[in-house]
Order: structure tokens, then sequence, then C-alpha cells
């Protein structure tokens, strides 16, 4: 099918760090089986390095595909540089995504910050709440 | 089953044209190439040919070949019938119509118009089974409708609904009738008169006939409004040149089907009913739409816990063709209105699967389908958070 570039396909078929850390230092979910999509994103941090990171998705090619991109950029990264991870880097590095498919990479991005928000406030970590917009994703939804 | 051998069950969205068909069209792309409303020879050889696909296509509808408007297809014959059928309430002080919440949208759309413009709609609910009644028909009916438009089978479902009882009861009240029999036309009986048709559509390519070509079915004695205005084609209701090689290649096809539509049923029912038993053993799922009041070729199931746009993606890697009603694959934010209509929840909506088969399909084909979608619907629930959440008890299934 040529709705998707052979990158995204390859990340929707062959998804990198599918399934679930039971001792998750960080959990993120975000996202509305109504609208169609949902994903949670499973951190393990050891001393501010992501060392593991493991994800579920319940949704469209592209949201697979984007969930999984979105664990490879963050994989072994410090917690600040997955701070800025952003849903431009996971699109472009799907190598793009159809205009109605940009809120997958969204939702990716949101996946991220919400399960490292989650880590903060395990840790009593503090941090910016401005860096943790509300679900933007949700404007490009069903009106959830 | 060989790898590279595409399994084409998506006959609902369009089918491949029969050999019949292709054939019957080529003499009117090579030799016979006149315009048939040209004078000489050349035209009025198009022409002839014109008047006898049309006398063909009359006979097999029961009805009279004067009574027979060529379009371009299901949609502007759906827009023209109903625009045209507004219109003569209007005229009458009638501006009120009923049709269904699942009809394809080149009829809610127009409908939809016809509000903006004043025109009050009923839209009847379609119940869990993918059914209306007469007597939803006959209790929505007031002094002032003017139309009823229900369709023949649904799209996506593949339920039929009681088109003669239904033109019987507009008949009685001296109401029009218009039926969107895109899907039935090939598959199931049609004979407009015993069935009380004032006006109906439908579309070669459905039926294994080319694109681009339909048929607009109207009463004599029905005032049709232009939806395309200029020359004097179609009895001056459809302006533009005919497309003959298509009306031609419309022609045999529908006689084709028409001839073997017994057979094509017994088949394709059979493998139909075979798929469905398989695909029911999988968990959480369902089938929606009547079982027995459903097209031969129709199968569509909800599979809890999944999207099916992934669903689809994976079944094409596996050389298997199929459509879905999740958002995702229409482009929309909505998953499918008739999904919906039928009391499916937006999250079981977005987890459908419909496979439309032909006779040309196999039952060999229809085992590897089985185990195809068996196996991938295992292998999205696995990794997804919704089934996940479901079978750890932290939410109750819905489908059970």
């Amino acid at each position: 099918m040529a709705l998707y570039s052979e990158k995204v396909m390859d990340y929707f078929r062959n998804p990198r760090n599918v399934g679930i850390i039971e001792d998750a230092d960080g959990v993120g979910e975000v996202g509305n089986a109504k609208c169609g999509d949902i994903m949670k994103i499973y951190l393990k941090i050891d001393n501010d390095i992501i060392t593991d990171v493991k994800f579920e998705t319940f949704g469209c090619g592209s949201a697979i595909a984007s969930s999984s991109m979105s664990t490879e950029l963050i994989k072994g990264k410090p917690v600040s540089e997955a701070m800025q991870l952003t849903n431009k880097a996971v699109t472009e590095a799907l190598d793009g995504l159809p205009a109605h498919k940009m809120h997958c990479s969204v939702l990716a991005e949101e996946a991220i910050k919400e399960a490292l928000k989650d880590y903060y406030n395990k840790n009593d970590i503090k941090y910016d709440h401005s860096n943790f917009p509300k679900c933007k994703s949700c404007d490009h939804c069903c009106g959830e | 089953m060989n790898k590279t051998t595409k399994i084409y069950v998506d006959n609902a969205a369009t089918t491949k044209m029969s050999k019949m068909a292709i054939n019957a069209m080529i003499p009117f792309m090579d030799n016979i190439y006149g315009n048939p409303s040209s004078l000489h020879s050349v035209g009025q050889e198009a022409n002839k040919a014109l008047c006898d696909a049309r006398e063909k296509i009359a006979i097999l509808l029961g009805c009279m070949a004067k009574e027979i408007i060529f379009t371009s297809g299901g949609s502007e014959s759906n827009n023209q019938a109903i625009i045209s059928a507004a219109k003569i309430g209007e005229k009458q002080g009638r501006k009120h119509i009923i049709s269904t919440t699942f009809e394809h949208h080149a009829v809610l759309y127009v409908l939809d118009k016809l509000k903006e413009e004043g025109f009050e709609v009923t839209l009847l609910d379609v119940h869990e089974n993918g059914i209306i009644t007469p007597e939803q028909v006959e209790n929505a009916i007031r002094t002032e409708t003017c139309l009823v438009t229900v369709m023949y089978a649904n799209n996506e479902i593949g339920t039929i609904q009681p088109i003669k009882e239904i033109g019987e009861l507009c008949k009685k009240h001296g109401i029009l009738f218009h039926t969107d029999a895109v899907q039935a036309a090939g598959r199931l009986h049609i004979d407009v008169k015993e069935q009380n048709i004032d006006m109906l559509s439908l579309s070669a390519h459905k039926f294994h006939g080319p694109k681009g070509i339909g048929v607009l079915y109207a009463r004599k004695g029905i005032q049709l409004s232009n939806i395309i205005v200029g020359g004097a084609q179609e009895r001056r209701k459809r302006a533009g040149t005919e497309n003959i090689p298509a009306i031609m290649g419309m022609a045999a096809a529908l006689e084709e089907s028409c001839h073997n539509i017994n057979e094509n049923s017994e088949k394709i029912t059979v493998l139909r009913n075979k798929l469905i038993d398989g695909l029911s053993e999988i968990p959480h799922s369902v089938l929606n739409g009547d079982m027995e009041h459903r097209l031969p070729g129709n199968v569509n199931f909800c599979f809890e816990g999944i999207e099916g746009e992934a669903l689809l993606l994976l079944l094409d890697d596996k050389n298997i063709c199929a459509s879905s009603g999740s958002a995702c694959t229409s482009g929309s934010l909505e998953p499918s209105h008739v999904l919906l209509a039928i009391g499916r929840p937006h999250e079981i909506a977005h987890g459908s699967l419909r496979l439309s088969l032909s006779e040309e399909n196999t039952a060999q084909e229809v085992d590897y389908i089985i185990s195809m979608v068996i196996e991938i619907v295992e292998y999205l629930r696995n990794m997804s958070p919704v089934w996940r959440d479901l079978t750890d008890g932290k939410n109750k299934f819905v489908i059970n």
C-alpha cells in the first residue's frame, strides 16, 4: 500500500520494543479507544538513563509504527534528552506520515512524556508542568 | 496457497470485470465509435446498440426501456432520484422524507442538503440486526411525506431490507419510493413492478461491469430533475454523450449476473457461511448484521481490542484484500456510521473487518483467510493495551 513510507511499514510489520515491563519506573498511557488509538509506554530508568522501554498500542498501522519508533529514539538516552522528543522527530524518523495520521506521532510524543511524568512523580522529582501540555492530541481526535 | 496470488474479498467495493463485459465493450472502443445522436450511419449504428442495451437492462429490471436513464453510477443516480422526488414534493407542499440511518453517504448527504433547503428528514433506526420494518415506515409517514428512500441491501453489513413491503406501503399512501440497489443488482432478484419500486439506482462495477456507469430507473410519469444540463440525451434528463462502451459492458454484465444469480448465490452463500463459522471461533468477536436476511457474499465482524486498519494492512501482507469500517481507513475521524447505527460503540466499530465474496472465491481461499485472520487478530491483541485491560479484568468486555 502506498499510503505509508517503507519505514512506517517496516516499523509496523516488525515493531521494536513491543511488550510490557512488570517493574517499570514510569508508565504512561494516552489516547482513547473511542478515537481508535491508545498508546502505553513502560520505562526502566537507571541512574537517569532510560535503560529499557516497551510499548503496547491499540491503533492503526501508523500508531503502531510511531510508538515503536519513539521507543527506539529514547532507548539508552538520558531522561532530559527523552523529554525533548517531539512528534516531528518521530515523523521524520519514519520518513513522514500522511497528513491525517500526524496525530499518531503526537500521541507517541505524549505517551513518552506521560511515562516520564509518572517517573518524576514516583521519585518526587520536581518538574516544569508547562512541559506537559494537557493531551493536545485530543484536538485532532474525536472531541473527547 | 500460492503466496503471490491475491485473494480479493472486497467485492462490495468493486468487482473484477467479467470477460463477457470486456468483450462487449471492445467493438465500441474500436470500430463502432459513432455518437448515437448523429444522424449518419456510423452514429446510427451506435444508437442501435444503445437502444438494444437499454431494452436488455429494462427487461432484466422488469420495466420499460424508456424508464431507464444512464448515469455515471450509483452516486449520481441516488442524487438525481432524491432531488427529483424532493422537487415533485415541494411543488405539492410536501417536504418530508423518510430514510434510514445507515444509507450510503450518496443518499445521506443529499438528504442533509435538502434539510438545509427546508425539508424535514426522518431517519429510521435500523436496530442491532440492521433491518428496518415496514411498520416503522408506516408510523413515520405523514401527509407531507413525499419520498421514502431505503437501500435494498447495505453496503457494509449486507443486510437486506423488506423493500417490496415498503414499496407497497408507499403505493398505498401515494408516496414515491426509491431504493439504492447498488449492492443488490446482479446478486438479488429485482423486478421493479412486482416490488413496487418507483425509482432505483444501480452501478455496473458492483456486478463485474465497468466503472463510471450506472442506471437510474424512474417509473413512467415521474418528472426527473436534471443534475447535468446540456444536450438532449437520455430523454433530456441527463446531458452528455452516452458512454457507449461502458453501457454495453454494463448490459452484458447485468445479463450475465442475472442469468447466473441463483447458481452464484448458492455457491457464495456456502463460502460465506463457512467464513462466518470460522471467524466466529475467535473469542470476543461478533458478526455485524442479520444472518438470515443478508447478501450472499457479505461477512462483517468486529473484533474487540484491535483496530481495523492494522488488521487490513497485515492481511494485505498475506495477499488478502479486504475492507474495514475503522476511522483510520476512511481518512475521517469517525468510524463507520453503519456500525454506529446498529449500536456498536466507537471502540468496537474501529475493530471491524468486511470481507465481501464473489463467485470467483474458493473454499480453499476461505480456509486460508480464516487462519490468517485468527493469527493476525491474536497478534494485534497481544500488543494492545485495550486487550490487556480486558483480559486482566480491569475493563469489561463489550462483546462476550
